[in-house]
């Protein structure tokens, strides 16, 4: 398949670029130069060869994909949580796979380590994932828990000098290629802990999950620990409970909210210049009132989650952003990217379901996105509880 | 090696040109600047080059408005060492001239490097100007440069062929498509910029030897016209008398 020439310009109708510092812009249009030069040339063929391209990892790490927002003294950027934000945009204005392995590797990985860690595990692992040295993944979910962790099986043992893992992680992300994995699992007690675990160790494994329709340029697999002892400094001290992965998840739905808006942009930009071209009738598409109906709306949608999000990216800023709040951004961004993809599909008609263009891609990665890191309807239930103060999950 | 690098702020390619004032001014309101493409991909990509291989130290000269210093960080984000603002208007190519040449008089630089032209006026005459007014050689337009024992060897594309120029440092050269790759800055690049401090310099006073009288942007372009097979007179016709190719 030819590489195209990336033409992509962001729709700002509010000119919400105001809002932004030139140190965000920057930050911005260095990412959005980074996969218009490296993702978007091969991610069509690496879609369809269901391959991870494993050459991004460095570039990641150089554009500051990688904890952005972890402190300077390890390894990461010291950015703000826009700048986090608008790096996910862009990612996933490539690809919702190639922004699900920065967001693991940020939210997933590095937050709990610099957050639950000791100074020691700060050390030893943030400076080599902040340039992609070393990769990590994230294990909560399970074959029969979903969105329902607490009821987790995998567990360890205290032995004296060390801890013995046992149990099965699964739909997890960069799991065949990571060098370790930050795994939540019940302690003796019964309390969910935080282990890392490193490949290598006897016992851990890593096979690869095949046959996705979705996400298909993101490496997916599963964690499986059969008797895999653990040294003791490997349990992440600071955070006990569900509260714990928890806290990784807010950071992580906060940059999906973020993400599944370039997706949208991406399908509405390719969407729009379509209906411009595409002649029918006489004149271009883009003249009839039925494809008018669909792009205002697109570019409606996606204007007011930019302005969800920005607030919302402040509020975290100041350390006000509540996990209901993350949870409504996560939910109407995804749904909202999703539509957009959807109408921008009928809009190209057929060319829509080829590689020629990126609508049919995004559509099928963002089925992924619906449901992961908290459902469409789960974060609903959030909302939900949130304000009215009654518990619908059970 | 002592360089310094011109740079120019440009609107962003998609930019929608409109003029006001009966056509006598852009309207700048909501466009995007973007660091001039000849100047960051070409010129300053190439001093960063020379001097990442030989040592040596890359300022950044730009004439213009506070607001230019978003352009100024982005060259600070890929690697310029130091960066000077000229507090002048540009108003043409002499003032903007006249201005870099004041300033760099007496800083001994062995390079003096611009972008062939700015994509937005197309003059390509600042880099000739600079160097008329310092005395120094001037090479316009090279897609490559290589600097050894003092001498710069460079190539400039002609019809149908090369030509290979060399000449003694100090040397002004205006940079075209070749000299370099397009470099993305990198996130430490991009941190070490904001702490690096932009030096302003005040205007020297110059004033401008041209006037833009006015603007005028092409003619729209018509529509495509589509023709059978069995229109072939009526297609040669419009060839000849509306596009007037043949």
């Amino acid at each position: 398949m030819a590489a195209k020439t990336d033409n992509f310009q962001h729709p700002d109708y509010y000119l919400m670029d105001d809002m932004l510092t030139d140190e965000h812009k920057l930050i911005r249009d260095t990412a959005r130069a980074w996969v218009k030069k490296e993702v978007t040339p091969i991610i069509e063929q690496a879609c369809q060869d269901a391959k991870f391209p494993k050459q991004w990892i460095k570039g990641l790490g150089e554009i500051g994909a990688f904890g952005p927002y972890i402190p300077t003294e390890y390894g990461g950027a010291g950015l703000d949580q826009i700048s986090y934000g608008l790096l996910m945009q862009e990612l996933e204005r490539g690809d919702s796979g190639l922004r699900s392995t920065a967001s693991v590797q940020s939210s997933l990985v590095m937050y709990p380590i610099y957050t639950y860690g000791s100074e020691e595990q700060r050390k030893k692992y943030l400076p080599k994932l902040a340039t992609g040295e070393m990769m990590g993944c994230f294990g909560l979910t399970e074959p029969d828990h979903g969105s329902n962790p607490s009821g987790m099986l995998t567990n360890f043992k205290d032995m004296g000098d060390h801890y013995l893992l046992n149990g099965a992680k699964m739909w997890i992300s960069n799991a065949p290629f990571a060098d370790i994995a930050v795994v939540w699992a019940k302690d003796d007690a019964g309390d969910i802990r935080g282990i890392i675990v490193e490949r290598g160790y006897a016992g851990f494994t890593t096979p690869e999950t095949h046959g996705k329709w979705s996400l298909r340029a993101s490496s997916t697999g599963e964690l499986v620990f059969d008797n895999v002892k653990v040294p003791k400094e490997n349990l992440l001290p600071n955070v006990k409970g569900l509260k714990g992965p928890l806290g990784c998840l807010n950071s992580a739905r906060f940059g999906i909210a973020w993400g599944a808006i370039g997706a949208a942009m991406d399908c509405y930009d390719s969407a729009l210049n379509y209906a411009k071209e595409r002649i029918q009738f006489g004149k271009p598409i883009a003249g009839f009132q039925l494809t008018q109906k669909k792009l205002a709306e697109m570019i409606t949608e996606i204007t007011k989650a930019q302005l969800l999000c920005h607030r919302l990216g402040t509020l975290k800023n100041e350390h006000r952003a509540t996990p209901a709040q993350i949870s409504m951004a996560k939910r109407n961004s995804v749904n909202m990217a999703l539509e957009v993809a959807r109408e921008a599909r009928q809009i190209h008609g057929g060319m829509g379901i080829t590689g020629e263009y990126p609508i049919m891609r995004h559509m099928m990665n963002l089925e992924s996105v619906v449901t992961y890191e908290g459902t469409h309807d789960i974060h609903l239930l959030i909302t939900g509880m949130d304000i009215t103060g009654l518990n619908a999950f059970n | 090696m002592k360089i310094l690098v011109c740079i120019s702020k440009a609107p962003d390619t998609t930019t929608k040109v409109v003029f006001k004032d009966a056509n006598t001014a852009f309207v700048e309101e909501n466009v995007t600047w973007i660091l001039n493409p000849y100047d960051e991909w070409y010129a300053l990509v190439r001093a960063l080059e020379l001097k990442e291989a030989q040592g040596g130290n890359v300022t950044v000269l730009n004439v213009g408005a506070a607001d230019n210093e978003a352009i100024i960080r982005k060259a600070f984000a890929l690697g310029a060492d130091d960066a000077v603002r000229i507090d002048a208007e540009p108003t043409d190519a002499f003032v903007t001239a006249s201005n870099i040449a004041s300033y760099a008089k007496d800083k001994n630089y062995d390079l003096i490097l611009f972008g062939k032209e700015t994509i937005n006026y197309n003059g390509g005459e600042v880099g000739g100007m600079v160097a008329e007014l310092l005395d120094l050689t001037y090479v316009s337009m090279a897609s490559k440069l290589d600097i050894a024992g003092g001498v710069a060897t460079m190539e400039r594309d002609i019809t149908n062929g090369v030509e290979i120029i060399e000449a003694k440092l100090p040397l002004v050269i205006s940079a075209q498509k070749g000299m370099a790759e397009q470099r993305i800055p990198n996130m430490r690049g991009i941190m070490a910029a904001r702490s690096k401090t932009i030096e302003t310099v005040a205007a020297n006073g110059a004033s401008a030897l041209s006037v833009t009288k006015q603007f005028e942007l092409p003619a729209e372009k018509s529509g495509c016209k589509y023709y059978t097979a069995d229109q072939m007179d009526e297609l040669v016709q419009a060839l000849h008398a509306e596009a007037k190719v043949i």
